[in-house]
């Protein structure tokens, strides 16, 4: 039997990268899983795609999905400006990007705050383990006040929480889900993927070498039993025709669905489960992570969403050809405009 | 309005010196006189008199002394002079040591309240300026009345040494752009101190101005506009940057001409982004260089150590980007604008491992606008950051030029393959690999993100890769991708700009030096070879070191290798580079914070030769 194919004829190996080196196991894996299925049923163009990432465990997996997309392994912490960079220089790529709680967390707070303020329209996802895993074991800035580490004792440092500060800091799609989840990560991934923003998903991937004993919050255990979905998520494409008389709620009541219409035309549909969450509301979603944070709750999926503001390349006002595809023309004053500018400076 | 009484000129009869002579003019940081001492350049140079101006200015906005020099030179030396036979003495602190430091015959222009306390002098000239009491008596509204106060100067200067005023009044409504009302407060000013001198004074110095024909044709700008106009003309598409001092007004620059670029629709083809840190301004530059963009940052000392892991990573994954270093003294606060050749090794070792980066030394302000859109085609060419280095000197300070020349050559891309010619790439070689040196110069062939092809992607790391930019951690791979960087440092060698040799005088004594030492070491020439004592000299404009020094070295007995840094840096770079013995090799180095002088030169050149 020949093997399935999307719409523009590729089979989901041809969304693949190299095979991963992690280790067995590794929350990070079943990540680039979500990413390499959404990007096969939604058909992406990988050329038009690029992936980026920093230093570490996380960063290292951009090269275990999209082998057609170019990559680009960058510094620790550094991910967001050569993000910036490249979607400067041609605004028609699309982007994911995978960083860490050490990267983003830590080394990389500045940059990471930055790029959300300048709202670089990309897919930010943060594989949170609280852990550092390529330097063994070390706490990262996300790792519980009071864990204990092998190696490293107590932890005594209450944690940073990345989902708030990306609120905080004025990203307009914000959520947190679970490795182990993947039905959950593969609908925020589609939706962060219709996103023109910048889009911050902060994704607890367990480390099972060094972070997966029970008592810790970024474990499988925990977040297996533990795990508070604030809804349930459908992403409603385009082309989806939107008639509310049709909706098929099933054991819903209609004021228990949300439909969040996206720039791009999709709707973000989420069903109510035992709480009021409304990821539209700025003041809920940061009540919601400060509350998750203060008793120790594993709330996931859309924290936050608003109408995102312009991009930065929106804000430069730049010319409809990206900038890299400009020809001569385009880049060079002619002699003539040179020359007026020189007799202009001249004493006489 | 009291009269003030001059003292006695003590100096009679003197030969008149015309268009030959240099002035400092001490204020107080933030007084306004920056406008004035502006004023008085441009001035010259409208009257055809080869002139500099040089800001020696504190790391300070408002209170501490700074001083301007200017430069008038009939024989066009545009270098600073380390003696000023004139100075206008406006800063109550640092009056007694600015008049000390005249030589005899020497003339001080002051204020009426400065002149009480440093008349120590009998042989000189003291003009005094009764600036409060001419201030009173305009209208200048009493918010801008500190700011146009030193107009006062301009006057008197005007009126002693015979600057026209209504030239003068042509140039202040350039500077304010043609508006006529700021034009004419300082010009009523300026005029009534001018008027009041005619008046008034008495002159007793040699000194003044006649208009020439040394300027016409020739432009006056500085070197961080000249780069950034470059830059520009180069084709540029991402800026990112970090304010800070010398290299800010270079990013001015930039959007100052940004127009030039715009479409129809006022579009920008430039972006320009004022990045969290130099860190990140070096990421971004990084990530628009790879993804096929012209990528610029422009910063000094601090702000490279700050970019020296992007640097390191540009170099090993071969992502071009421009990196402008308007280097000056440092680090951290003191000396911060002051100028300074002394990152020189630092910027050519950027980067951890055995990386040598791509270095521009301009030393000029044809070249700053040269190297500006010139960095692009190499760094293209040879996929590579390249860094441009200036200082403050150049990029701060109005410098005399003759006009740039448009590109001589079409824009250079390099070897980028879009989706056909990937195509023909395999075809011919069987496959395409992101680092394969199928043409044998060490340059190996890229693709961009967005090429439609199936076999366009690659990842892109720092150190661990193959030919095909797959992870590798084989030490083969990576000493084979070594020696194809040698091979590309090679190529680079003779690709990148070639020193100016000036070889005739079939002397055994050589000058080596970079940047902007050029003119101080011209007259320096000038004044040995009026001694009998002739040189041969060569400029180094870019790093690695072309081979062409090496045989100017070994062609000369006697090599002084001048810069503008402690520990002469180019001159150990020279000795790390060659092969052979090069004791005959000496450092002539000055790292004192200021513009070189040919006095210096001259003086430690003729006590080595002996």
């Amino acid at each position: 039997m020949p093997p399935r194919v999307n719409q523009l004829g590729l089979s989901r190996n041809e969304y693949k990268g190299r095979p991963s080196t992690l280790c067995p196991g590794c929350g990070h894996d079943s990540i680039s899983n979500q990413i390499i299925s959404i990007a096969y049923e939604m058909g992406i163009e990988q050329h038009n795609f690029i992936k980026v990432s920093g230093i570490g465990c996380s960063s290292k997996t951009p090269a275990y999905f999209l082998g057609g997309s170019h990559g680009f392994n960058a510094l620790h912490g550094r991910m967001p400006s050569v993000v910036t960079g490249a979607l400067l220089a041609n605004k028609d790529l699309s982007c994911i990007a995978v960083s860490g709680d050490g990267d983003s967390g830590s080394i990389g707070m500045g940059q990471f705050k930055h790029v959300i303020r300048r709202n670089v329209p990309f897919v930010y996802i943060i594989e949170n383990n609280g852990v550092y895993g390529l330097t063994k074991g070390q706490f990262s800035a996300t790792a519980d006040e009071g864990q204990f580490l092998k190696y490293y004792g107590l932890n005594e440092m209450p944690p940073i929480d990345l989902a708030l500060e990306a609120v905080i800091s004025g990203a307009s799609f914000v959520a947190r889900s679970f490795s182990g989840d993947a039905k959950q990560v593969q609908a925020l991934l589609q939706a962060a993927l219709r996103h023109h923003g910048t889009a911050v998903l902060d994704i607890i991937s367990p480390c099972v070498t060094f972070n997966n004993a029970e008592t810790s919050t970024k474990s499988y255990p925990y977040g297996k039993d533990n795990e508070v979905p604030l809804h349930e998520i459908e992403i409603l494409a385009p082309d989806y025709v939107h008639a509310k008389e049709e909706i098929e709620v099933g054991d819903y009541e209609a004021g228990d669905i949300i439909d969040v219409e996206m720039h791009d035309g999709s709707f973000i549909r989420l069903k109510k489960l035992d709480n009021d969450h409304d990821p539209r509301n700025r003041r809920m979603a940061i009540d919601v992570l400060e509350q998750s944070l203060r008793e120790q709750i594993f709330s996931t999926g859309l924290i936050y969403y608003e109408e995102p503001r312009p991009t930065l390349a929106d804000t430069e006002d730049l010319v409809s050809t990206p900038l890299a595809r400009l020809d001569e023309g385009s880049l060079r004053p002619s002699k003539e405009a040179f020359e007026g500018l020189m007799r202009g400076l001249m004493a006489g | 309005m009291a009269i003030n009484v001059q003292s006695k000129p003590k100096v009679h009869t003197r030969e008149p010196v015309i268009n030959d002579f240099a002035f400092s003019v001490a204020t107080k940081n933030g007084s306004g006189s920056q406008t004035s001492n502006n004023v008085l350049v441009m001035s010259l140079f409208r009257m055809g008199i080869p002139v500099n101006g040089k800001n020696l200015f504190p790391s300070n906005i408002k209170g501490l002394p700074t001083w301007y020099t200017i430069r008038a030179s009939k024989d066009g030396y545009t270098a600073r002079k380390a003696i000023t036979e004139i100075v206008v003495a406006y800063n109550d602190g640092t009056a007694t040591e600015d008049v000390a430091n005249l030589p005899p015959g020497g003339v001080c222009i002051t204020t009426d309240k400065i002149a009480r306390v440093i008349k120590q002098r009998d042989d000189i000239s003291y003009y005094e300026i009764p600036v409060a009491a001419l201030m009173k008596q305009t209208d200048v509204p009493s918010a801008f009345r500190k700011l146009v106060e030193n107009m006062t100067y301009v006057g008197a200067v005007a009126k002693l040494f015979d600057i026209p005023l209504d030239l003068i009044y042509d140039v202040l409504l350039s500077n304010f752009k043609g508006k006529e009302k700021p034009a004419k407060m300082n010009h009523d000013v300026i005029k009534l101190a001018y008027d009041w001198t005619a008046e008034n004074i008495e002159k007793t110095d040699p000194y003044r101005f006649e208009r020439m024909d040394g300027t016409s044709g020739k432009i006056m700008m500085t070197g961080n506009d000249a780069g950034a106009l470059g830059a520009v003309f180069g084709g540029v598409n991402v800026v990112a940057w970090y304010p800070i001092t010398p290299s800010t007004s270079f990013v001015d620059g930039i959007i100052s001409f940004r127009h030039l670029r715009q479409n129809e629709n006022k579009e920008n083809t430039i972006a320009i982004v004022q990045a969290e840190d130099e860190l990140a301004a070096a990421g971004i530059i990084t990530g628009a260089g790879w993804a096929g963009s012209r990528a610029l940052t422009s910063t000094s000392g601090p702000g490279i150590s700050l970019m020296a892991e992007f640097a390191g990573l540009a170099y090993f994954a071969e992502v071009p980007a421009v990196f402008w270093n308007i280097t000056r003294m440092g680090p951290s606060t003191g000396l911060p604008t002051r100028t300074s050749q002394g990152d020189l090794l630092f910027t050519h070792f950027l980067g951890h491992g055995d990386s040598r980066q791509l270095c521009l030394l301009p030393g000029n302000l044809k070249e700053a606008f040269e190297f500006g859109w010139k960095s692009f085609d190499l760094a293209e060419a040879l996929q590579s950051p390249v860094f441009v280095i200036s200082d403050l000197d150049l990029g701060m300070n109005n410098w005399l030029s003759d006009p740039f020349d448009y590109p001589d050559q079409p824009i250079d891309r390099g070897k980028v393959l879009n989706a056909a010619q990937l195509q023909s790439f395999i075809d011919e070689h069987g496959k395409w690999g992101r680092y394969m040196d199928v043409d044998g110069d060490g340059v190996p062939y890229r693709t961009v993100p967005g090429t439609n092809h199936p076999f366009s992607a690659y990842f892109a790391r720092g150190t661990g890769h193959d030919v095909m930019a797959t992870y590798s951690e084989r030490s083969d791979d990576w000493v084979e991708n070594m020696h194809r960087l040698s091979l590309k440092m090679d190529t680079a060698r003779e690709m990148l700009p070639q020193p100016i040799i000036e070889n005739s005088s079939g002397s055994d004594i050589g000058i080596v030096t970079f940047g902007t030492n050029e003119d101080a070491v011209r007259e320096a020439r000038d004044w040995l070879a009026n001694d009998g004592i002739q040189t041969d000299y060569l400029r180094v404009r870019a790093l690695p070191i072309a081979s062409a020094v090496g045989d100017f070295i070994h062609s000369h007995k006697s090599v002084f290798v001048i810069e503008n840094n402690f520990d002469g840096q180019l001159n150990q770079l020279l000795h790390i580079e060659s092969p052979e013995d090069i004791s005959h090799v000496r450092s002539l180095a000055l790292g004192d914070g200021l513009p070189m002088t040919p006095s210096w030169i001259y003086e430690n050149l003729k006590e080595q030769e002996g």
